[in-house]
Formats: structure tokens, sequence, C-alpha cells
């Protein structure tokens, strides 16, 4: 465990410290651009971009050697990726403006198309004599032993410029991701916002391949927006959110894997990424799974104490024992199970609500509205005041309840 | 006698000459919209006046929608121009506010209902401005013009139809502007919704602004509007209310997918 927490401390080596800050880095430019992927509903584009860039990689490599290079400039080879990502791009947004093709199918092809061309070209690659080519596999599941410092400061300036052009851009891009109707209509150019969105989407890509391979780049864009949703309902903090769950994956998951020989910087991350998306979906505030638990068995006792109250101004007797412990509680009956002033005071306010309630269904015939009936929700939460005094022009006077 | 006086007394001396006629709110010259092959919107020219309240009208699919985003720029057309009063649209971004169709958009998006209304501030605010404590005061000074002030913290989310539309207007409200343009507004929501609009849009109205709106309920038209814009693919009518939505201009606009008798109570009796 002592070489893990070195890790952790930037302790175990020069190379591997370099590899944890890149990560991280990465990792916060992931989250932050992913987020307006995910907002947009295209986060499967990043996908076929991904594995466009594998032809890139390929061509810029015997392009390099051909010219009497060794061939593992990185620079090069990223500026080739990118190329291929671009034109893997285009082609699904060609597909789905000029066919009948819906976009899943649109990067289901040129994914695989890509892909394909790009597993042959490392193949060329590899019959070569010149050059020293091994390595170019690293760029589908990422490696980071040897890493340059050089290579590190390529990641880590793509990596900022992103994280500067999302900052810059947040505006736009979240009008366009919301409503871009709208957007059009004050005159921004949609075309060009989404552009952007997937030049930055492709800029993480692309100076992610060297740490995490272009298999897993997707998880490091998705999976940290999915995680910010879980904890916060505003798209601002959700770019930060993201990006401070991206760049927490990327640097554990590099300093786990220097921890230990010949583990895999690239799967690590995004394994660390998922573990944090499975603690997000157990213990979120609001869309969590226990959150979901314990609001089900409040829910029942509100369910119990509404009940109890009804029959309560109804004059009818109670004797389900979940509800007078229930009302008990409260006390809004005795122990003996007489109302008390408060329980009738109460009680009476519930069956007016109800009432109102039944005139609402009736004005309001919106499946969203009826949908938010559940008998417990205050109805002042759901409509406004003005909508209440016409259901109460329809009831008359409250009545009260007699004890 | 300053100035003002001086030119009501100069005008009044004079015959009603014809003023310099205001341009238009909206005017649009031989619009076409095409997906694929048949024309969604064909030819279309229309004017809508300023400080007035239009309706476009006609049945599913006859393009009402399509030429509202189209007269916008929102969706591309294959032919036509659109000025707003009297300058080319791109030069008026300024004075126009767009309020699309409610299910147009996810409302499960990340966002607070005073976050949406801050929106209509984005070409005040620009790229990179602060938003700053006048921008939130205004953006709920329009919540409460739309009857929504205690719900600005709101995730959208948990808003009923009627409360995403108003939020809507109140996003348009924010952008105070002299033309509206609205999709279907009265689409689904509740009673007091379809009230508390209305009385936003006439108080638009009486401010001199000019309001037009894509609209479904025949039977709301005439005590809605001042001006008709009937439409089916082609323009079939246009003009003010009480001399254009008569049963025979409805008729050619809705061909036999009316009942004669309907037509002609729609119509209040001038038919």
């Amino acid at each position: 465990m002592t070489s893990l927490f070195d890790a952790l401390l930037l302790q175990s080596g020069y190379n591997a410290a370099l590899v944890a800050i890149g990560a991280a880095l990465l990792g916060f430019a992931g989250g932050a651009a992913g987020t307006f992927l995910f907002l947009r509903k295209r986060a499967l584009v990043s996908d076929a971009m991904a594995h466009a860039t594998l032809p890139g990689v390929g061509l810029a490599f015997i392009l390099m050697v051909a010219l009497g290079g060794d061939g593992r400039s990185l620079p090069i080879l990223l500026a080739g990726s990118a190329v291929t990502a671009i034109l893997g791009l285009l082609a699904v947004d060609w597909i789905v403006r000029h066919t009948r093709l819906p976009e899943d199918a649109a990067i289901g092809a040129v994914l695989s198309v890509f892909f394909g061309i790009g597993v042959v070209l490392l193949t060329v690659v590899q019959t070569m004599s010149a050059g020293r080519q091994a390595g170019l596999e690293d760029f589908l599941l990422g490696a980071t032993a040897g890493m340059l410092f050089a290579d590190a400061m390529t990641i880590a300036t793509g990596g900022g410029l992103a994280v500067l052009a999302v900052w810059l851009l947040r505006r736009p891009m979240t009008l366009v991701a919301f409503d871009a109707e709208y957007a059009a209509s004050l005159g921004l150019d949609t075309r060009r916002i989404d552009l952007a969105i997937m030049a930055l989407v492709m800029a993480v890509t692309v100076v992610g391949l060297k740490i995490v391979g272009l298999v897993m780049i997707v998880a490091l864009l998705i999976i940290p927006p999915v995680i910010a949703r879980f904890w916060t309902d505003r798209s601002g903090r959700m770019i930060w959110g993201a990006g401070l769950a991206g760049g927490l994956s990327g640097y554990l998951g590099a300093a786990i894997s220097a921890s230990a020989q010949d583990l895999p910087t690239g799967p690590i991350i995004v394994l660390v990424a998922s573990a944090l998306f499975f603690l997000s979906l157990l213990l979120a505030p609001v869309r969590g799974v226990l959150a979901a638990l314990i609001r089900h068995l409040r829910f029942q006792a509100r369910v119990h104490r509404r009940q109890g109250l009804l029959a309560i101004a109804r004059g009818e007797p109670i004797h389900d024992p979940l509800t007078l412990r229930v009302l008990r509680r409260e006390g809004l009956i005795r122990p003996d199970g007489v109302a008390t002033d408060a329980g009738r005071g109460v009680a009476a306010k519930i069956a007016r609500d109800e009432r109102r309630w039944d005139i609402a269904r009736e004005v309001h015939q919106d499946a969203g509205l009826t949908g938010r009936y559940d008998g417990l929700t205050p109805i002042e939460e759901v409509f406004t005041s003005d909508e209440i005094a016409l259901f109460d022009r329809h009831l008359g006077a409250p009545r009260p309840v007699r004890g | 006698m300053d100035a003002a006086t001086l030119s009501l007394a100069t005008e009044a001396g004079r015959p009603p000459l014809a003023a310099p006629a205001a341009p238009p709110a909206l005017a649009v010259r031989g619009l076409t919209v095409s997906y694929g092959q048949s024309p969604a919107v064909f030819s279309v020219d229309a004017t809508f006046p300023a400080a007035a309240m239009s309706a476009i009208v006609g049945p599913n699919g006859a393009g009402k929608s399509t030429f509202l985003k189209a007269a916008l720029g929102i969706i591309p057309r294959l032919s036509g121009e659109a000025t707003v009063f009297g300058r080319p649209l791109d030069e008026a971004r300024d004075r126009i506010a767009y309020v699309p169709q409610r299910a147009s958009v996810d409302w499960d998006f990340p966002t607070s209902v005073l976050d949406v209304v801050l929106m209509g501030l984005y070409r005040r605010v620009g790229l990179l401005g602060r938003i700053t404590g006048s921008h939130r005061t205004t953006a709920r000074d329009c919540l409460v013009r739309v009857g929504m002030a205690d719900f600005a913290d709101r995730q959208i989310g948990q808003l009923s139809g009627g409360q995403q539309q108003r939020v809507f207007l109140a996003r348009a409200l924010a952008q105070d502007a002299d033309l509206y343009l609205l999709d279907e507004p009265f689409a689904g929501v509740d009673a007091a919704t379809e009230r508390a609009i209305i009385d936003v849009l006439k108080g638009l109205r009486g401010e001199g602004r000019a309001v037009v709106a894509v609209h479904h309920d025949l039977s709301t038209v005439r005590s809605y509007f001042d001006h008709v814009f009937l439409i089916n693919v082609r323009r079939i009518a246009e003009g003010p209310v009480a001399t254009t939505f008569t049963a025979e201009t409805l008729q050619q606009t809705y061909g036999g997918r009316l009942a004669t008798g309907h037509v002609a109570e729609l119509a209040g009796g001038i038919a």
C-alpha cells in the first residue's frame, strides 16, 4: 500500500507524477467539455470520433517514416488523429443531413469503417521495416510508461485550452443545448455552436489518446457529466462538477496504475470513474437510490397520515396500526384514538385540499399536472395562488370538522 | 407653445393626410419552405401590423409553425425574405422575441426557472458579460408579470404545462422586444394560464407592441385577436378579424374538415 500512497502524493517518481497531473488535467477537460455533449444528447457521436482517430495515427506514422523520420513525434501523430476524427464527425453529420438514416445508425457505420481502416493501417505499419513502430497499439488502450515531459506538456496545454474554451462558450452552448430554436431566434448560429462543442470534444479525445486510449476516452467524456448530474440541478454547476469528477478519476486512476507493475492507465482511470458513478448512484441526495428508498418510506408515512386525517374529517374510525402510530406521534390524536383540536384543524385543511384537487383535475386537462397529484404534495407547491383562488370560487366556504 | 403642441395644432388644421405609413411589424414575401420535394409552405406573402394582435390560423400540417420559424430564420427557407419594422431580419434581432412550442425542449434539463428567464437577456449581457443583480431583478419582474414570482428557484422539471408556457413567455418578456412571436402559446394549458397569458399579450399590445401567435383554437380568434392570417401551405386570406375571419375563408382554409354549422358559428353570424 505504501507505493499507492507514494503515488497519490506524487512521490513515486518523476514520470508517475507527470502522468498523474496530466491525467487529472485531461479528466477535468473531458468532464467539462463532455457536459455539453451530454446536455445536447449527442454522447455517442464522440465514440465515432474517437474510433475515427486511429487511421489518422497510422497515416501520420507512415507519412513521417516516408519522409525519413522515426515516426514517433506525439504532436504529429495527434495532428493526424485530429484530421481523421474531423472526417469521421463530418461523415456522421453528412449522413444524417442527406439521407434518411438516423444518427445512431450513422454513428455505427462511421465508427466501424474508420476503426477498420485504422486497424488495417496499423497492420501495414507493423510490416514496415523502417521506423520504430512499437507503441502505436498503445493508442488503443492508452499507455503512460515512458511518457516524456514534452508529451505531458502537450496534454496539459491541450486540456487547459479546452477548459478555457468551455468557460468562454458556456452560455451559448447551454442555450443551444436547452433550446436550439430559441437560440436561433436570438440570431445565434446554432450549427457553428454545435461544431464548437464537437471541436472541444475532439480536442479532448486527441489529447487523451496517449493516456486513456481511443477505446475508453468516451468514458472520460460521458461518465463525469453523468456523475455531476446526480448531484446538481444546475447546468453551470454541472460543468465544474463534471470537471472535478473527471479530474479526480484521472488523478486517482493514474496514481493507482503507477503503484503496481503493468497496471494499464486508461482502464484504471475508467474504473475509478465508474466507482464514483456507482457511489453517486447510491448516495446522491435527490436522484440517488438510497434517497429514493428513504423518500419511499417517508411517503408511506405521509400516505398513512393523510388517510388517517381524511378518516377524522369524515368521522370514520381508524384501525391500521401504522396510521395510528403516525398520527399519535404528531399529537393529532390522543392515545385512545380520539382526534385532538390540532388533529381536527389539519383534517379540515386536508379535506378541503382534496376537493381543490378534484376541481383542479376538471380545470386542468393536463397530463403533466395530474401526474403531480399524489394527495400529499401541498397544493400550494403545485399551483399558483391565482389558480387556487379559481378552485376556491368553485368550492364555496370552508367547512369545519366536528369532533 | 412647445413643439409637440405646435405639431398637433398644425396637424389638426390639415385634412387627414395619409401619415407616412408605419412599416408593418413583420412582412414576409414569397416564403417557400420544403422538406424534400413537397413544399410545407409555398410562396407565401404576409403582413402583420404593428401595435396589434395577429393570429396565424390553419389546419394541422398547414405549415403554421414552419411559416413562423422560416420567417425568423430558425429553419432554412427555399426562397423568400422577411422584414421586421421595415428592416432586414438580422438588423432587427433586438426587436423580436420568439416563444417556441413548450414541447420542443427537454424539461428535465438541469436549470432553474430564473436561469431560463435570464436566457432572454443573452443579447444584452453578451458572450462574456457578467450577470448582475439588475439582470436578476429584471428576470424576477418578468416572472411576476406571468404570475410565477414564487417559482424562480424551482427546477424546471417540476412545472406543469401551463407553468412551462408562462416561463417561456417570461423569457420573451425579458427581451423587451417590439414584436412577440408565439408558437401555439395556448396549446394544452389550463384556463388560469390561458387568462394570464392573454392578459400579458393584451398589455403588450396596449404598450404599442405587436403580437403574432400561431393559434389553433378557432373559437377564441374573435375575442383575442385583431388581425388574422389564414394559411394552408399557401396563403388563403389575411386582414382584420372582423372582415377576414368569415365562413367563406374558413371553408377555403379547412376544406371539408369543419362542419358547415360550426363554420357559421365561428364566423360570428357574418356568413
